[in-house]
């Protein structure tokens, strides 16, 4: 959009603000016990106050009340909601943004307040504005505008019982159309992240493609046949940088450990056992002790390396607990 | 179950943390409850036409988990005045959600808790992220 495009377009949208959004939305059904009751088995809510009338009579309650998380429900479209969109001002305003290139929408935060406990019966109707559009912002999303809508719930005296500030964000999707991403077709669940890349340098990626080939090799110096590791391009005790490398057995004892429970990171198995070895040849490496309880890793536990796929592109040493008499 | 009482509770408090596994019956049974229907909620087809997937948990699922995790732990006389909620990641079937909560401040003339609460999924992250404010009865006479 040039600069006079944009313009027309705010002007568009901006109009919007301060617009109800079609007439008040009267609840189908008054507040009521089974309804509470369904939605307190799902969520878990174990607040005898919601399902256990006698319980509640002799709470500060003084009977069944609604949980608070509910005062939207009440005035829910429904079934409907899964057919086409309701033309109502809010879709009107999303269409403007549509057009516009504007396909993305993700809501970004809720603010509900609560004024008073909902009890079975109480009636509820939703009153929403469109309160306010921000002016364009650049967000991780792509570029877009953030919409509050703000709800205020009445009962059937006509006082306010609750309020409910909702932002959405309307933005041009960064790779392209949204709605247009690439449907799966198959009936798996989300692929499982894999773990960070081994970063391949110079002076590094030799050993790595060793791994890959299920060889795990120890650089050594080719001028005074220090072994050392990780790979670097000079020897720390000659300053060679002639080098050559042995093939390590593998086996080794635990020189120090930690384990991880947090944060979680994608690709990896909790909780995850980071030692470091000591081989036998004499230089140290960083893996990790699987195949064993970690709380039973002891430093000066003897350990064999294998070299193993952990997940679809990773190659790496694990190290288990040494077979006795090994 | 027992209500806390506000002169118990301290700035610092922790509350026990709480592992929910995010299932397609959790999300579709969620979206019902609310009364929510948009398809995204119930119909894998209709989330991968949105870019995600697999069906995901609606707003008022992730405020249902977050308020109840509150009334939970504060018990039946315990009030729920506000839910303040920053949402994240999607929670999708498979995931499994930790919910963690932390009183971060106590108004002595309304008697109420801010509890900050985070739910973070095992693969994408943070959920949802924000601040409840419970009322709780005064006075340990109980
Ligand atoms: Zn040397």
């Amino acid at each position: 959009m040039n600069p006079e495009e944009t313009q027309a377009f705010e002007e568009k949208i901006y109009a919007f603000i301060g617009r109800e959004n079609g007439p008040p939305k009267k609840g189908h059904d008054a507040v009521n016990e089974p309804m509470i009751r369904h939605w307190a088995e799902i969520m878990g809510d174990e607040s005898p106050v919601y399902t256990d009338s006698e319980a509640a009579i002799n709470s500060s309650k003084g009977g069944i009340i609604a949980p608070p998380s509910m005062l939207q429900t009440w005035s829910m479209e429904g079934y409907s909601m899964a057919g086409d969109f309701v033309q109502d001002v809010q879709r009107g305003l999303h269409n403007v943004f549509d057009e516009h290139g504007y396909t993305g929408v993700l809501g970004t935060n809720t603010t509900t307040e609560f004024f008073r406990d909902l009890k079975p019966g109480d009636e509820v109707t939703a009153h929403t504005v469109i309160d306010s559009i921000s002016e364009q912002k650049a967000t991780a999303r792509g570029i877009g505008y953030f919409i509050e809508t703000v709800t205020t719930f009445t009962d059937q005296d006509g006082e306010d019982v609750g309020r409910q500030v909702f932002r959405v964000l309307k933005f041009v999707p960064a790779d392209g159309d949204a709605s247009a991403s690439s449907e799966s077709t198959d009936d798996e669940s989300p692929a499982a992240p894999t773990r960070i890349a081994s970063p391949r340098g110079h002076d590094n990626g030799w050993w790595w493609n060793a791994i890959d080939e299920g060889k795990m090799l120890i650089q050594r110096c080719k001028n005074c046949q220090t072994l050392r590791h990780p790979p670097r391009p000079m020897c720390g005790e000659c300053q060679s940088i002639e080098w050559d490398s042995i093939e390590s057995s593998m086996e080794g004892e635990v020189f120090s450990f930690t384990t991880l429970h947090y944060p979680k990171i994608p690709g990896y198995d909790y909780p995850l056992c980071c030692a470091v070895i000591s081989l036998n040849e004499g230089t140290r490496i960083v893996s990790n002790i699987v195949g064993i309880d970690h709380e039973d890793v002891t430093i000066g536990m003897k350990v064999k390396g294998n070299i193993e796929q952990v997940d679809e592109k990773t190659m790496l040493p694990q190290f288990y607990p040494a077979q006795a008499g090994e | 179950m027992t209500t806390l009482h506000f002169e118990s509770i301290n700035v610092g408090d922790k509350l026990p943390a709480k592992e929910v596994p995010i299932t397609s019956s959790l999300i579709v049974g969620g979206a019902v409850a609310s009364r929510d229907f948009t398809t995204v909620h119930h119909d894998k087809k209709a989330a991968q036409k949105a870019g995600l997937p697999d069906i995901f948990m609606n707003i008022l699922t992730s405020n249902g988990l977050m308020s109840s995790y509150i009334t939970n732990w504060a018990g039946p006389d315990s009030t729920t005045k506000k839910i303040d909620l920053k949402l994240g990641a999607p929670n999708l079937p498979g995931f499994v959600m930790t919910i963690t909560g932390e009183v971060k401040a106590k108004n002595e003339d309304h008697g109420t808790l801010e509890i900050e609460v985070t739910g973070e999924n095992n693969v994408w992250g943070m959920h949802m992220q924000g601040t409840v404010q419970v009322q709780l009865p005064k006075g340990a006479q109980s």
